[in-house]
């Protein structure tokens, strides 16, 4: 689509390349803390006006709530940061919710692990589907997944039927899943964080994680650069659909009651998260932390509403306009960034 | 020289053939039509009632909304961007139509104010992907979630069904002494004026020139933005009154009106032989592509089959049609490749020094 941000920067010098990254390096950590403060505000006032925002309860609501969409960001991260993007997320949830928890009424004692594992399986013959098509077949990814995202909501309508999955069917250690908490900190929340920082050092600090920032950045000089372009995309859509898959084994913990409409419209809800968060939609720039920062920013807000009495039907009109405040900010920013930094170098190179 | 000169002539006329498109534009549309035919065999083969007039009212009646808003994404796709928030547009007008007709506004009030809400869609989709400079994806995927999360805060969860007959018998009847139900006529008249403007006027060639290279087109004087703004309003403007036609035909306004018509509308747009990457594309090509839709949705209501689970179809058409162009230009690479070295360079640089 449009050209990356960091694409049409040349400092002048090695002086002003290194001055010119600390600006850059300054401006993004103020883009994500930015997002943290403004949580921090909106939980102050929401609770100065209804104090039951932060009783235990609902915090706790709040935080296995989060857990499902903060996976979802995660995966969404690694396909954005590449330039892509992955629509199919919320289908593939509502496929491997059913299937997979589908599994404890036709197999009663069946252990929660392989219920794990099934979801595990569905998502990643979806994402690994998604994967096959934008890498090899060249299409755009907006295109597949956009497809696949009722392609996949169809089968999982075909295999639902008028039935659902219901909470009598699943066994009490499952439901708990969610639930089981230490110090009013759900284990799952201490869990997903985990899991996240991994996702965040690895998209950091290794090779094949490194690479895929850089494959958003400039797909051809990635390219050139002898990156297996192909294969990074590949495997970040696979991981995406096995994120997926995983969420939506959570997601029905967390509801219990599974029918073919399980994450619709979630893709909407992640990608926002994930814009939110600091993740440029250009690709090349931002952080899973960030992104998993949007969607707690995201579920607290939807919260709030419900614990202010506003209607839930505010949801979707405020993930999509904060999507484009969010978008409309970073552009703005980096417009500003690149000139100072031009500002910066032409004054060094005099 | 002489001969030498002529088939030269000769490359240089196929090579503009090729960069013009023509050539494989016309293979593709005449593709559509022996798929339109095989889809009409088809659906004579598995219904007895598929080739009745009474049939052919519903086919092309369910389907006049989409094909209406597969014209204005046709432009867009054309010159380079694309509009995901068709859909919502629509339902955002659905529910304002329902809101005020139970406020007991005048209808041709109503219509005006649709038409303001239409341009104004389009213009907040069209500034930010212009003047904000933003990918058209990431704005209209936002205005998706807007525009229907805006539809759902008018309406919330009521349903508004009590509109005059004379309004809701456009989706029961047809045009008097035809055959043709009302939104297909407008459908017609709107894909000649947009078959006019796309192929024979100056902003047609822009579109398509905009579409091929962006910054070619702005050196030679094209005004990109201006003409992609209005591209959007147009888009916006044209589902918003399509809203209207969706709620009459139904007789109903609910905050979740055509979701997910996004995918039908990009579907037949891309089927009609329109590049996603913009420069290449048909009105004829789009119009064949809505025939071959509303044929085939029809004879899967006549089979049975899970009208919820079409999506699988329309997401696998929308599939083949991408990948079947693509294909084929993959094919004709590689065998350029196996012809040898030289062959590599552009069929321009080929023609003129042959």
């Amino acid at each position: 689509m449009s050209a990356a941000v960091t694409e049409r920067q040349n400092p002048a010098s090695a002086g002003g390349g290194a001055a010119s990254r600390k600006l850059t390096e300054r401006v993004f950590r103020i883009r994500e803390s930015g997002i943290i403060a403004v949580l921090v505000v909106f939980v102050a006032v929401t609770a100065s006006i209804q104090p039951r925002f932060i009783d235990q309860a609902n915090i706790q609501f709040l935080l296995s709530n989060t857990t499902v969409y903060a996976l979802l960001a995660l995966g969404e991260t690694m396909v954005v940061l590449s330039r892509n993007v992955d629509l199919s997320v919320g289908s593939v949830l509502g496929l491997s919710a059913y299937v997979s928890t589908n599994l404890f009424g036709h197999h009663p004692g069946l252990p929660i692990p392989v219920v794990f594992l099934a979801g595990l399986g569905i998502g990643l013959v979806c994402g690994i589907g998604n994967g096959l098509m934008v890498a090899i077949g060249r299409v755009p990814s907006l295109v597949v997944t956009l497809a696949t995202l009722y392609i996949i909501r169809g089968i999982d309508i075909l295999i639902v039927g008028g039935n659902e999955v219901v909470a009598q069917t699943l066994p009490n250690s499952f439901i708990n899943i969610p639930r089981a908490n230490v110090f009013g900190v759900p284990y799952l929340a201490i869990v997903i964080a985990v899991v996240i920082g991994a996702g965040a050092y690895y998209l950091r600090s290794f090779r094949s994680g490194r690479e895929l920032y850089a494959i958003g950045s400039n797909p051809e000089a990635a390219r050139l650069a002898g990156i297996p372009v192909g294969k990074r995309i590949f495997t970040a859509f696979a991981v995406s659909g096995g994120i997926a898959g995983l969420a939506g084994v959570l997601w029905a913990a967390q509801y219990q009651t599974i029918d073919s409409t399980a994450g619709t419209g979630y893709e909407l809800t992640v990608i926002s998260a994930v814009v939110v968060g600091g993740v440029a939609i250009f690709g090349g720039s931002g952080s899973a932390v960030g992104a998993a920062v949007g969607a707690l920013l995201l579920s607290t807000i939807a919260s709030a509403l419900n614990v202010l009495g506003i209607s839930p039907f505010w949801d979707q009109a405020i993930a999509g306009f904060l999507l484009l405040v969010a978008i409309t900010l970073d552009r703005v920013i980096s417009l500003r960034l690149m000139a100072a930094l031009r500002q910066r170098s032409s004054g060094v190179g005099t | 020289m002489e001969p030498d000169r002529s088939t030269g002539l000769r490359g240089a006329f196929q090579a503009w053939m090729r960069r013009a498109g023509v050539q494989s534009a016309v293979r593709w549309e005449s593709g559509l039509v022996v798929v339109a035919i095989a889809v009409v065999v088809f659906g004579a083969l598995t219904s007895s009632q598929f080739l009745t007039s009474g049939n052919f009212f519903n086919l092309s009646v369910s389907s006049g909304e989409v094909a209406i808003m597969a014209l204005p994404m046709t432009f867009i796709i054309i010159s380079g961007e694309i509009d995901l928030s068709v859909a919502s547009t629509l339902g955002m007008s659905s529910a304002t139509l329902g809101f005020l007709w139970n406020k007991h506004w005048p209808m041709l009030a109503i219509f005006v104010v649709l038409a303001v809400l239409g341009v104004v869609a389009g213009l907040i989709n069209g500034l930010l992907v212009t003047r904000v400079g933003l990918p058209s994806l990431a704005v209209t995927i936002g205005t998706l979630g807007l525009y229907r999360g805006i539809a759902q805060i008018i309406l919330g969860a009521n349903t508004i069904s009590n509109f005059p007959a004379t309004y809701t018998t456009i989706g029961v009847n047809p045009i008097p002494h035809t055959v043709i139900p009302y939104n297909v006529a407008i459908f017609i008249v709107l894909a000649v004026i947009f078959g006019v403007v796309l192929h024979a006027t100056p902003t047609g060639r822009s579109i398509y020139a905009m579409g091929a290279s962006p910054e070619a087109a702005l050196f030679a004087g094209i005004r990109v933005k201006r003409i992609k703004t209005m591209l959007f309003v147009v888009s916006g403007l044209v589902c918003s009154m399509a809203g209207a036609l969706w709620t009459f035909r139904l007789a109903t306004a609910v905050w979740n009106n055509a979701i997910g018509l996004e995918l039908s509308v990009v579907a037949i747009v891309l089927l009609g032989g329109v590049s996603i990457f913009g420069g290449k594309g048909s009105i004829v090509g789009v119009v064949l592509a809505t025939i071959i839709f509303a044929g085939l949705l029809n004879a899967l209501l006549l089979t049975n089959f899970n009208q919820e689970a079409t999506g699988i179809v329309i997401g696998g058409l929308l599939l083949v049609s991408v990948f079947v162009p693509n294909a084929a230009a993959f094919r004709s690479r590689a065998r350029g490749l196996g012809r040898g070295r030289s062959l590599r360079r552009s069929p321009e640089i080929g023609a003129v020094h042959d």
